[in-house]
């Protein structure tokens, strides 16, 4: 794993939590959609936590997607969960809403769980994989996170 | 009858999310390493051969019912079991899945993860 690697793992999980936080935000501002009134749903998208939170959500399938063409699922899922841990977080110090033990245990819980998976090898090998830009490839310019 | 139309509407949003979640490695498996693709051919080729892959065009699928099973359930049933239930059942179904279908080593490391992150979800949920 490089450095470069590590802050894409870290893009997949600050574009999810930001971004689901910012269309939260947004939609309670734009008020419920009513299904007879589907075309509000356009005009949602002008709000700018919407709009934000669209870019960043995008953000994340990009990195999400770039990460899962180098690392096994069973790695970046869990790796990528800190989102939740973030959340209570902005919750607790940006929102000050009051965050139960339980919820704090959930915290420290998943943490364990990253914790765990980021310690062990990013991806299973195939060796009789024939593409030359498999996963396994890694140019001698991205090594040691250059 | 509440109670079978919200679990089958969590059984459907973890069948759906963990099938696009294995699709969507596969298909990324198959394209290689977007990084260094990108330096050696260019951003556009990068993009031509994710679009061209099926099995990114039905993963997005899969991820599209996931997410539009998930608005339904949450019209029938409780957020507050429907959102943590799917979720953390998720973590877990993935990892049984990648080991079937994507041959990966889930490994006591990776079940132990797979396993907090799925008991965490839920603990922030209730």
């Amino acid at each position: 794993m490089t450095f470069r690697k590590y802050l894409v793992l870290a893009g997949v999980t600050l574009c999810a939590s930001i971004g689901d936080s910012l269309l939260s935000r947004g939609m309670k501002q734009v008020g419920s959609i009513s299904l007879h009134h589907l075309s509000d749903l356009i005009l949602a998208v002008l709000n700018p936590s919407v709009a934000l939170g669209i870019l960043l959500l995008l953000g994340f399938f990009a990195s999400y997607m770039t990460a899962l063409s180098w690392a096994d699922l069973t790695y970046v899922l869990p790796a990528t969960s800190l989102g939740y841990v973030l959340l209570t977080l902005i919750a607790k110090f940006y929102l000050h809403e009051s965050v139960t033990t339980s919820r704090w245990i959930g915290v420290l819980l998943i943490s364990s769980g990253v914790g765990f998976v980021t310690q062990g090898p990013a991806l299973t090998h195939h060796p009789q994989k024939a593409n030359p830009y498999e996963a396994e490839y890694e140019p001698a310019s991205m090594k040691d996170g250059q | 009858m509440k109670q079978a139309y919200t679990w089958s509407a969590i059984a459907v949003i973890v069948f759906a999310s963990t099938t696009g979640d294995v699709l969507l490695s596969r298909a990324m498996k198959q394209v290689g390493d977007v990084g260094a693709l990108w330096r050696l051919s260019g951003l556009w080729t990068v993009l031509g051969r994710v679009l061209r892959n099926p099995n990114f065009l039905l993963g997005v699928l899969a991820m599209t019912t996931a997410f539009y099973s998930l608005l339904f359930g949450l019209s029938w049933g409780d957020v507050s079991l429907i959102a943590p239930a799917s979720a953390s059942l998720t973590f877990v179904t993935n990892a049984v899945a990648a080991r079937i279908f994507l041959h990966e080593r889930v490994d006591h490391r990776r079940w132990m993860a797979a396993v907090l992150v799925a008991g965490g979800v839920v603990l922030l949920a209730a």
